[in-house]
């Protein structure tokens, strides 16, 4: 009995059928409670008046939009090593959320832009990131639709995910290099634990951050069975046809 | 309804934004997984 | 290797092998564009080093898809494949290929149209010497995107949309050292930085090329 055996498609679509709903309705309770909270019951900043409010979208989906990425090369690389269909078919299942999530965090960016820098658009280097995050996104959405043999497909998007990934890195860095940003640092740092958010706005923020981290895992769980069933649709037409 | 003041165009305009785009994409994800559930029962069944 | 170099030069010399193509479109793309932003000498001088980058990127883009699409309709990828040299080899050869039928007029003519966009005095050597550094880098990195795209039918607008944006860093720190070299503020550093992405995807992605094209030869 190893990890691996819960990628078996049959038995993911076992243990997953139940999961699904469950992560749903956390998610939609997360994201609801978070985002209530955050609209009707935080004060408005100082400086930012109640363009505050926009950093419950902004922030979850900024996180998500990178997180996304990661889970898909991590998924690529089980692929590459391990040779699991579903991994595959979860980095496939992960791509159009996480470009949903970029392009919030782009929109919410702008819109919250305006009243603050002045401007809609700058190219500040954390901008221009995910501009090009979101290029690559696009790019390997579509070069999985461009392909038709499944297994062809899904290895030569894992070795696009990884090269993206790194040039993707280095891109981030290239910006900095070239322009210096308007955008303010982390609000939240992670790994040195102190952060500029008081507890008021603090508490909401998180509850949102984990609200869009469940409702990505519900739709990746969603769209990758939908994926499996897919592929179950081809092998059978296919066998169909050569009977 | 909190006092959104002189930016209340803006606060309510990313979330109107951010809720269409997150309904667009769990209603597609739930409708393309209802549509390839249904063929799949149909040509399981034969 | 040096065999399939010399084989790839002559069939991009030869007439139908698309060589001054490139040259031509990157000649009307800098052209167009005192058509398009207004013939202001201020405003033309310092966006030339950025235009003439820009368009050296798009004429190195316009051949890749002949990169690997002609040996692999008449199986002479197959072949290679096959042949006792390595996967990787074929991959740098390719590249090196590209460069020298694309790449390389690409940074002698550069300064030519150099001309015709006002760029300041000081800024042709930074022109010359980005371009020479980065053009390989292009070429490597379109290398890897043709080899992606080899089997499709319709590879050529998908190859545009998937090398794109791995041209950034390669366009932002060549543009850049030339904007630094016409204004001397230091243009060591971005032209050290281009260099490392150059020698960077040389190391590296020849081998996610050579994968690419196994699994596309499966």
């Amino acid at each position: 009995m190893s990890i691996w055996e819960y990628s078996n498609p049959k038995k993911f679509m076992d243990w997953t059928a139940p999961v699904v709903p469950w992560t749903f309705g956390l998610a939609a309770l997360a994201c609801g409670a978070g985002l209530v909270w955050g609209f009707f019951l935080t004060p408005e900043a100082d400086k930012f008046g109640s363009t505050v409010k926009i950093i419950y979208l902004h922030v979850p989906a900024a996180l998500m939009a990178i997180n996304a990425w990661f889970m898909m090369l991590v998924a690529s690389l089980i692929w590459v090593i391990r040779r699991h269909h579903v991994s595959a078919l979860a980095a496939r299942a992960a791509a159009p959320v996480g470009m949903v999530m970029t392009v919030i965090a782009l929109v919410t960016g702008a819109i919250w832009g305006m009243p603050t820098w002045g401007t809609y658009w700058v190219w500040d280097p954390r901008l221009t990131s995910f501009m090009i995050l979101f290029l690559f996104y696009l790019g390997y959405i579509a070069l999985w639709e461009a392909i038709e043999d499944p297994d062809t497909a899904a290895d030569l998007t894992s070795v696009l995910c990884v090269v993206g990934s790194v040039f993707a890195i280095l891109s981030r860095y290239a910006v900095r290099f070239w322009n210096q940003g308007l955008h303010q640092g982390t609000s939240v740092p992670v790994a040195t634990g102190g952060r500029t958010v008081s507890d008021v706005y603090f508490v909401p923020l998180v509850l949102c951050m984990v609200g869009f981290g469940l409702l990505f895992l519900a739709l990746v769980l969603l769209r990758t069975r939908t994926e499996i069933r897919a592929r179950r649709i081809r092998a059978l037409t296919a066998r169909a046809h050569r009977a | 309804m909190p006092e959104l003041g002189e930016y209340a165009v803006y606060v309510l305009t990313s979330y109107a934004a951010t809720l269409v785009l997150l309904a667009a994409i769990v209603g597609l994800s739930v409708r393309r997984s209802r549509r390839v559930k249904r063929t799949l029962q149909e040509i399981e069944r034969g | 290797m040096i065999a399939l170099l010399r084989r790839d030069l002559a069939l991009a010399l030869r007439a139908g092998g698309g060589f001054g193509l490139g040259l031509a479109f990157f000649l009307i793309v800098v052209l167009l564009v005192p058509f398009g932003v207004g013939p202001d000498r201020t405003i033309l001088q310092p966006i030339a080093p950025g235009i003439l980058w820009v368009a050296a990127l798009l004429a190195a883009l316009l051949s890749l898809d002949r990169i690997f699409a002609l040996d692999h309709e008449d199986g002479s990828l197959t072949l290679l494949a096959t042949a006792p040299v390595p996967m990787e080899g074929v991959a740098v050869m390719k590249a090196l290929a590209h460069w020298i039928t694309t790449g390389l007029p690409l940074t002698l003519v550069a300064p030519l149209l150099g001309f015709f966009l006002n760029m300041a005095p000081a800024a042709y050597p930074w022109l010359l010497l980005s371009l020479a550094l980065g053009t390989p880098a292009l070429s490597m990195i379109g290398t890897f995107g043709a080899a992606l795209t080899v089997g499709l039918r319709r590879g050529g607008l998908l190859l545009s949309l998937l090398v794109l944006p791995l041209y950034i860093p390669t366009l932002l720190f060549g543009a850049e050292a030339v904007r630094r070299g016409a204004e001397a503020t230091g243009a060591q550093a971005p032209l050290m930085l281009l260099a490392a992405v150059t020698l960077g995807t040389f190391a590296a992605l020849p081998f996610a090329t050579a994968t690419v094209l196994r699994i596309n030869l499966r």
